[in-house]
C-alpha cells in the first residue's frame, strides 16, 4: 500500500513536469500577452521595453529554467490580469468549481442509479422508454446549449431560478465559501449543475442498465430468484453491487471529462469558478495562470485516479493494490 | 427531498432582500469585461475609462452630440497659440476627504506622461505650469488643436493619497503595468462613485460618494453593483429575467429580443469604430495598382454586410471618420457597383484575377469572421481568390504586427476622437522614427495625405482644419488606400425606469453619476 502511494506521488510529478513543459512549448502560440497588457495605440518600441521587464524576450530554455526553479519553490508565477500569484489565483477558484462538480455530482448519482436498475428491470414500460429517449438526445446536445436553453426556460421565461453567479455564498474557512448554506445560494447552483450533470448522467443510465441486464442473467441472480427473495434485493443488493466496477472505471475516466465541461459550464453561467477563469485566461493570453492551471488539472486527474483505485479494492477485494504498485 | 418547501423559502428570501433594498436606489450592471485595474493609468481601454468616469472626474468631457462639457475645469482659455489655461472648479473634495487643488493635476499630468499607455496622447504636450490653487497653464511645444480632446484623458488623481510608501516599502505612486501596486488596488478620486468591494473578474461594488461636488447632476443612484458577464446570451437573458438593469453591449442578434420584451428598453447610437480591410502592396504587386484597388471597393457591397450581416446594427461607411468628426465628408458615398468592379479590373490588366491570402479575427469586432468571409466570397465574383484564415484576436494580434496575409482586418476607433488620429495609425506612410502607420498593414503610402495630417496637427483654426481633413480624407477615397465597411453601432439595454438613454454617449462611457432611476 505504501509502495504504491509512494508509486502515485513520483508519477505525479512526472505527470506535472511534463504538463508544465507543454504548457510552456506552446504558450508562443497563444498569443502575444502585451496585446492584452497595453492600448491598441501603444507603440512597438514600448511593447518590446515591456516584454524585455517581463523576461518573455529570453530565450526558451532560460524562461523554463527560471520557471522551474520557482516552481520548487511553490511559484508558479503571477498572473497577469489578477496580479496575484497564479496558485493563489487557482485556488481561491477552486472551491467554486468543486461545489459546481458536487451538486453536479449529486444529480447524477442519485439519479442515474435508480433510473439505470429501473430501465433494466422493467425495460418495457413507456417511462423506460422515455428515460432512453431523453438520455439520446441529452447525449448529443452540447452542454452549452443544454445550458442556453435552460436559462430561457428557467430564467428567462418562467423566472424560477437567476440566470448567473453563485448569488449569496457563506465563508466556509480559507477561500471555501459554500453556495450549500442559504436559499439563495441553492437556487443559483441549481441550473448549472443540471447543465454540468446533463451530459454524464444518459451515459451512467445506460451503463447501469446494461450492465444491469447482463447481471441479471447470471445464474446466482435466477438462483436468488429462485431462493424466493424480494426483487428489490435482489436487484439493489446483490446485482447492482457487480455493476459498479465498470461504473467507478468510466467514474474515474470521466472526471476528466467533467473538468473540462465545467470551463464550458462556468462560462455560460458566469459561475466564478477556475473552469470559466481558464477560458478567461486563454482569451487574455495570460500565459503563467494558463500554465498553473494545467499543472494544477494534472495534479486533480492524477488524485482523483489513485482514490478510484482505492473505491477499487474496497468494491472488489480481489484488486491487489500491493501488486499495482509493484 | 423537500425541494417545493426550500423553493418556497428561497422565494421568500429573496422577496425580503428586495424589501431591504428598496431604500436605497441600487443599479446591477452587466459588462462584458471588467476594468484591468484601479490605476486610471495602467492600460489605455474603454474599461479604464469606464471606470474612470465613475470614480474619477475629467477636467472636460464629451456631451451626446460630441461639444465639451466643464468638469473639474469650471472655464478655460487659450493665452497664447501654445498656451491654455484652466480654471479649477471651487470646493471639489476627494474620497479621502483631501482638497483638489491645481498641484494635484499636475500630478496627475507628470504621471500620464510616464504612462506606457497614455504618453502617446501626451506627447504634443510640454508642460504643466500651476499658477496658483485653483489655476493651471498646459503648454504644447507646438500650436495643437486637440487640447481639450487631450483634456477629457485627465482624470485628477488624489495627489496626497497617493504619495509615501505602502507597509511593504512600494512608493504608493508607482504605476506598474503587470504585477501588484497600490494604485491599482487603492483608489481616491473626485468620482461620484466609491469602490467600496472589488473582487476581480466577479463583481465590484460602488456606493456613492456623499462628498459629491456635482449637487446639480440629477443622479439618484446610491449603489452600482457591476458584474462582468462576457457571455452574450447570458448577459441577455439576466436583463430579461431582471436579475440585472442595464447591460452592455447588446449582441446584434439579441436587438430585437430585447426590443420586442416587454419592461426592458433598447438603447442604440451610430458608433465611432470603423471597420476596415487592409491590401497590402508589399504582398501583391497588383495592389499597387490603383485601379485593383478601386474594383476591390466597388466589388465589396458593404451596405449589404450592414444589412445581413450587421441586421442594420451599423453605419455604411466610405471614408475612415464617422459624422460629427471634423473631417467627415457627407459627399464620399460608399461605392458598389459589380459591372465597374469588373471593367477596372480588366483595364489593370487582372481580367482573369489572381489569387490572395485573407486573414480576420473572430473574437475581436462584432460578427468579424462572417464579414470577412462574405467580403471574400464578393471577391470571388471578380475573379480574385481568398483564402481565408479568421483566428482569435491573441493570435491575430501577432499575426498583424507580421503582416502575416495579402488583405487583413483593422477596426479603429480614434482615441482623441479626431480624424487625424485615423490617418496617423491606419494610412500614413509607416515610419518607425515617427511611430505613424503603425497599424498601416497596406502599406500605402502618400505624402500628399501625410502632409495634409501634419498641417492639420498644427492648425488651430477649426474651419481651416476641417478643410484639411476632408481633403485627406478625398485623398484616400479616391486612391482606394482602404476598404471602408461600416461604423460599428452601440447597444445597452436597461429596464423600463432605468434613464440610461440619457447617460450614454458614442463613446460608450456611461456617465453613471447622473442616472436617474424611477
Amino acid at each position: 500500500m505504501l509502495a504504491y502511494l509512494v508509486k502515485r506521488v513520483f508519477q505525479a510529478i512526472a505527470v506535472m513536469f511534463v504538463i508544465s513543459l507543454v504548457g510552456f512549448a506552446i504558450q508562443d502560440n497563444l498569443g502575444d500577452p502585451l496585446r492584452e497588457l497595453v492600448g491598441q495605440s501603444v507603440s512597438d518600441e514600448v511593447r518590446q521595453q515591456l516584454r524585455d521587464e517581463l523576461g518573455l524576450n529570453d530565450s526558451f530554455v532560460k524562461q523554463y529554467l527560471r520557471f522551474l526553479g520557482n516552481a520548487l519553490q511553490g511559484d508558479l508565477g503571477t498572473s497577469y490580469f489578477f496580479k496575484e500569484p497564479a496558485l493563489d489565483v487557482i485556488l481561491k477558484k477552486l472551491p467554486a468549481t468543486l461545489e459546481l462538480v458536487a451538486g453536479a455530482t449529486l444529480i447524477i448519482i442519485g439519479l442515474s442509479v435508480p433510473l439505470g436498475v429501473y430501465t433494466a428491470t422493467r425495460p418495457n414500460t413507456i417511462f423506460s422508454k422515455i428515460v432512453m429517449g431523453v438520455s439520446i438526445v441529452g447525449i448529443s446536445i452540447p452542454v452549452f446549449l443544454t445550458a442556453i436553453l435552460m436559462i430561457f426556460v428557467f430564467s428567462v421565461g418562467y423566472g424560477w431560478f437567476p440566470s448567473y453567479g453563485r448569488g449569496e455564498v457563506v465563508h466556509v474557512f480559507g477561500y471555501w465559501d459554500t453556495n450549500f448554506a442559504t436559499a439563495d445560494g441553492w437556487m443559483h447552483i441549481i441550473l448549472p449543475s443540471i447543465a454540468l450533470a446533463s451530459i454524464m448522467l444518459p451515459l451512467f443510465v445506460r451503463l447501469i442498465r446494461a450492465e444491469m441486464m447482463e447481471v441479471l442473467q447470471s445464474e446466482y441472480v435466477k438462483y436468488a430468484k429462485a431462493k424466493g427473495i424480494r426483487p428489490r434485493r435482489i436487484y439493489f443488493v446483490h446485482a447492482l453491487k457487480n455493476t459498479l466496477l465498470p461504473v467507478i472505471t468510466v467514474g474515474g475516466v470521466q472526471i476528466g471529462t467533467m473538468v473540462a465541461y465545467t470551463i464550458l459550464t462556468e462560462t455560460v453561467f458566469q459561475w466564478p469558478g477556475m473552469g470559466f477563469m481558464f477560458l478567461e485566461a486563454v482569451n487574455r493570453v495570460d500565459t503563467p495562470l494558463i500554465v498553473a492551471y494545467l499543472i494544477v488539472v494534472g495534479f486533480i486527474f492524477v488524485v482523483t485516479n489513485t482514490i478510484v483505485d482505492l473505491i477499487y479494492g474496497l468494491v472488489n477485494p480481489t484488486v491487489n493494490l500491493a501488486r499495482m504498485g509493484a | 427531498m423537500n425541494k417545493p418547501l426550500r423553493m418556497a423559502a428561497a422565494v421568500a428570501l429573496v422577496g425580503a432582500f428586495a424589501g431591504v433594498a428598496n431604500a436605497e436606489t441600487t443599479v446591477k450592471v452587466a459588462y462584458d469585461a471588467d476594468p484591468v485595474s484601479l490605476d486610471p493609468h495602467e492600460q489605455l481601454s474603454g474599461g479604464t475609462l469606464q471606470l474612470s468616469h465613475m470614480v474619477f472626474d475629467p477636467l472636460v468631457r464629451w456631451t451626446q452630440d460630441l461639444q465639451f462639457e466643464p468638469r473639474l475645469a469650471e472655464s478655460w482659455e487659450q493665452i497664447d497659440s501654445t498656451t491654455t489655461r484652466f480654471h479649477l472648479r471651487d470646493g471639489v473634495k476627494f474620497h479621502s476627504g483631501n482638497e483638489l487643488t491645481a498641484a494635484d493635476v499636475e500630478w496627475t499630468f507628470d504621471r500620464l506622461k510616464e504612462s506606457p499607455d497614455f504618453k502617446g496622447i501626451f506627447s504634443p504636450f510640454s508642460d504643466l505650469k500651476v499658477i496658483d490653487e485653483d489655476t493651471f497653464d498646459l503648454i504644447t511645444s507646438e500650436p495643437y488643436p486637440l487640447v481639450l480632446h487631450t483634456a477629457t484623458y485627465i482624470f485628477p488623481m488624489d495627489s496626497a493619497f497617493y504619495t509615501g510608501t505602502t507597509e511593504d516599502g512600494k512608493d504608493k505612486s508607482e504605476l506598474v503595468k503587470h504585477g501588484d501596486s497600490f494604485a491599482s488596488r487603492n483608489v481616491s478620486g473626485t468620482g461620484p462613485f466609491v469602490v467600496s468591494e472589488r473582487e476581480q473578474g466577479v463583481k465590484m461594488v460602488f456606493d456613492r460618494f456623499d462628498g459629491y461636488w456635482d449637487k446639480a447632476s440629477k443622479g439618484n443612484v446610491d449603489k452600482i453593483v457591476l458584474t462582468p458577464i462576457k457571455e452574450d446570451p447570458t448577459r441577455v437573458a439576466a436583463l430579461l429575467s431582471g436579475d440585472v438593469d442595464f447591460i452592455a453591449p447588446v449582441p446584434p442578434t439579441d436587438l430585437k429580443r430585447i426590443e420586442d420584451a416587454e419592461g426592458v428598453n433598447l438603447i442604440t447610437m451610430p458608433g465611432t469604430r470603423i471597420i476596415t480591410f487592409q491590401m497590402n502592396q508589399e504582398r501583391v504587386e497588383a495592389f499597387k495598382d490603383k485601379r485593383v484597388r478601386q474594383a476591390i471597393d466597388y466589388a465589396v457591397n458593404n451596405a449589404g454586410i450592414v444589412d445581413r450581416i450587421m441586421r442594420g446594427f451599423g453605419t455604411v461607411a466610405a471614408q475612415a471618420s464617422p459624422a460629427g468628426y471634423l473631417g467627415h465628408d457627407p459627399a464620399l458615398t460608399p461605392r458598389y457597383d459589380l459591372e465597374k468592379a469588373k471593367a477596372l479590373m480588366a483595364e489593370a490588366g487582372y481580367a482573369d484575377g489572381f489569387s490572395i491570402t485573407m486573414m480576420a479575427p473572430n473574437n475581436r469586432y462584432v460578427n468579424d469572421d462572417k464579414i470577412a468571409q462574405a467580403v471574400a466570397s464578393m471577391l470571388s465574383k471578380i475573379n480574385i481568390k481568398v483564402d481565408l484564415q479568421a483566428m482569435p484576436k491573441a493570435q491575430y494580434w501577432p499575426k498583424f504586427d507580421e503582416r502575416a496575409a495579402d488583405m487583413m482586418m483593422i477596426g479603429w476607433h480614434s482615441d482623441t476622437e479626431d480624424s487625424a488620429n485615423f490617418h496617423q495609425f491606419l494610412s500614413a506612410c509607416p515610419s518607425k522614427e515617427t511611430g505613424n502607420g503603425q497599424y498601416n498593414s497596406g502599406n500605402y503610402c502618400s505624402t500628399e495625405a501625410d502632409a495634409l495630417m501634419a498641417a492639420s496637427n498644427s492648425e488651430t483654426d477649426p474651419a481651416k482644419r476641417a478643410e484639411m481633413l476632408k481633403q485627406l480624407e478625398g485623398i484616400l477615397y479616391n486612391e482606394a488606400a482602404f476598404i471602408p465597411l461600416h461604423w460599428q453601432n452601440l447597444a445597452w439595454g436597461a429596464r423600463e425606469g432605468v434613464h440610461a438613454d440619457a447617460i450614454v454617449n458614442a463613446l460608450n462611457f456611461p456617465y453613471f453619476g447622473d442616472l436617474v432611476v424611477d
